[in-house]
């Protein structure tokens, strides 16, 4: 086994120890719950009203979209800011001391982000349907949709993350991201159907993936009749499928040069530097 | 100290015997428009134990972080384990151990979880003669934290917390081991600890080369010193032989009928024998002083900031050194 593959296979074994640690440790804990709990609210405020002429209520609507828009939030931005905090902690340092560390620290990271993300996903869905009715019922074909949809969507938020993660300087810069990201969560169809737009804020929301991981998702778990809620009353697979790969394939071309010039430039005394300056925070 | 290559430049010097473990010439590194190293050279051969010394800002940092491989020199001759940094393969990593400051990473992994998975890195690597990585129980052993080693990394104390990273450096049984101010934090004992450690490194042939501040741990460490000032390296000898370049002379200070005496000499036995012969019984509280190394390393640094610098170097400076760039 050549040992560029050997890391890779201590990547997973790494990316299993880091996403079981996540279920041990308190802060991690209270993220998955508070996640969750954010998620119920608006199910628990309007989640009966019936979604006009779509024969659903708009908590079916908002489930199932939300829950692809935990795929784009955990792929993007827990990959932002992991790499941000562990670039910053000396992580990043310690794998580039390590023979083929770097192959580790990557894959470790993409099977750490991705068991994050099911995780994510998977709580609010389960507490979800509890709440509301309609909700993966018709099993089957449809459920099918997930196999690739998810998989897909990964593909195309995790380089994307490493890229913004890469390029930011501070895990604190994360935050001024919140705003945009909320603006971007508004026109993409999550919590109400984007054809309630005007035109040109529907274009550019289906400029992103966020759009396209919850079309998925609600064409995986809503009953066919909900299609009427959609733009051109479609499920628009093949476009779903096309959005996703083109995301993936922009940021798989990107990634790696933008993750190699980060580490390259990585160094002790940079993170002697960022250390001071976070001390300096503190005090 | 040699001075035969500085001239050379362009054909470079008989290759460096099997021995030498590090072979640095006339490094040099810019940043922007600031010179940081203006031409170091320095060798360390195998099993020595090399510290690096000089203040704040003199380039320490960026000369063990160019050996490392982790940032590009501007001009000049490097080779490390036979390799130029610059070019070093996993295969030559894997031959390096880095002891890097930690700080709060990996904080909800176990000790020995840790060191395990790190370790693991190293096993393609393992030779007939190396076995890589370390034990775990040994290393954790070595370095004194096995009754740590099932404990989450962000419990650790300071002192506990250097001990994984030196834990950390060493595990891929590295043949040559840097170590940036290592024991920054550690408490006296502690100290001592890991003195004795990179002694017994060094004595499995470890080459090992550390920067510090604590001129007592250089003297207690170092089979040779370096003086890293003025982006050149202004000394290089063992600690003993460092003193002496500085002052030929002892103090000697004693008490005869309770009154205080000093002299300074260059033959301090001889003046002791005849002080006695002379004085007998009615000398006291005798004190044989060499400059100590605290001594010999403020009066260089002080000579070279004053713009003194010693001989050797300065023809090194002004030698034929821009065609280099």
């Amino acid at each position: 086994m050549s040992p560029v593959w050997y890391a890779a296979r201590l990547g997973v074994r790494r990316g299993w120890t880091e996403l079981r640690q996540t279920f041990t440790s308190g802060q991690d804990l209270f993220g998955y719950a508070l996640w969750t709990a954010l998620l119920m609210i608006p199910l628990f405020l309007a989640g009966d009203d019936p979604l006009k002429g779509a024969g659903i209520s708009a908590g079916a609507f908002m489930l199932p979209s939300m829950v692809g828009m935990t795929l784009a939030f955990t792929g993007v931005m827990t990959t932002a800011q992991l790499l941000a905090t562990e670039r910053e902690d000396g992580t990043l340092l310690r794998a580039k001391a390590v023979p083929h560390g770097m192959v580790g620290l990557l894959v470790g990271k993409v099977i750490m982000v991705s068991g994050t993300a099911l995780v994510s996903m998977a709580l609010p869905f389960v507490a979800g349907l509890f709440l509301v009715d309609g909700v993966a019922q018709q099993g089957g074909g449809a459920l099918l949709t997930l196999v690739w949809v998810i998989p897909l969507g990964l593909l195309a938020t995790l380089p994307l993350g490493a890229i913004l993660g890469s390029l930011i300087n501070s895990p604190r810069t994360i935050g001024l991201l919140t705003l945009p990201v909320m603006g971007l969560v508004m026109i993409s169809g999550i919590y109400f159907p984007l054809s309630k737009l005007p035109e040109w804020l529907q274009i550019i929301g289906q400029i992103f993936p966020v759009y396209w991981l919850g079309l998925g998702l609600r064409a995986a778990l809503l009953p066919a009749g909900a299609v009427t809620a959609e733009v051109g009353e479609s499920w628009r697979h093949l476009e779903t499928a096309g959005a996703l790969s083109a995301w993936a394939i922009v940021g798989l071309l990107l990634a790696p040069s933008v993750l190699r010039r980060m580490a390259r430039r990585e160094s002790g005394a940079a993170m002697a530097e960022r250390y001071r300056k976070a001390m300096q925070r503190v005090v | 100290m040699t001075t035969t290559h500085a001239v050379s430049g362009v054909e470079s010097s008989p290759p460096p015997d099997s021995d030498t473990v590090i072979d640095v010439r006339d490094l040099r590194m810019r940043y922007r428009t600031q010179e940081v190293l203006k031409g170091v050279d320095f060798t360390a051969r195998r099993g020595e134990v090399v510290v690096l010394l000089g203040p704040n800002g003199a380039g320490k940092t960026t000369t063990i972080e160019i050996l490392e491989g982790f940032r590009m020199r501007s001009a000049g001759d490097v080779t490390v384990l036979g390799t130029d940094p610059a070019r070093g393969d996993e295969r030559w990593r894997a031959r390096l151990g880095i002891v890097l400051q930690s700080w709060r990473d990996h904080g909800k992994w176990r000790v020995r979880e840790l060191l395990a998975h790190l370790g693991a890195y190293y096993a393609p690597y393992s030779t007939a003669q190396v076995q890589r990585p370390w034990d775990i129980d040994e290393l954790l052993a070595a370095v004194g934290l096995t009754e740590q080693a099932d404990k989450r990394i962000s419990t650790l104390s300071g002192g506990q917390r250097r001990r994984l990273d030196v834990a950390v450096g060493i595990v891929g049984r590295p043949e040559l081991l840097f170590l940036d101010e290592p024991t920054t934090g550690l408490d006296p004992e502690a100290r001592n600890e890991f003195h004795d450690l990179v002694r017994g490194l060094a004595n499995e042939s470890t080459t090992v080369l550390l920067t510090t501040h604590d001129l007592a741990e250089a003297e207690k460490l170092a089979d040779r010193i370096l003086i890293l000032a003025g982006g050149r390296i202004v000394a290089d000898g063992s600690a003993e032989e460092l003193s002496r370049r500085i002052s030929a002379e002892a103090t000697v200070r004693w008490t005869r009928d309770g009154q205080p005496y000093e002299e300074s000499t260059a033959e301090p036995t001889r003046f002791v024998r005849r002080l006695f012969e002379e004085y007998g019984d009615a000398i006291g509280g005798l004190e044989v002083r060499r400059a100590s190394l605290e001594d010999t390393y403020l009066t260089m640094v002080r000579e070279l900031e004053a713009g003194k610098v010693p001989g050797e170097q300065a023809a090194h400076a002004f030698g034929s050194r821009e065609e280099a760039r």
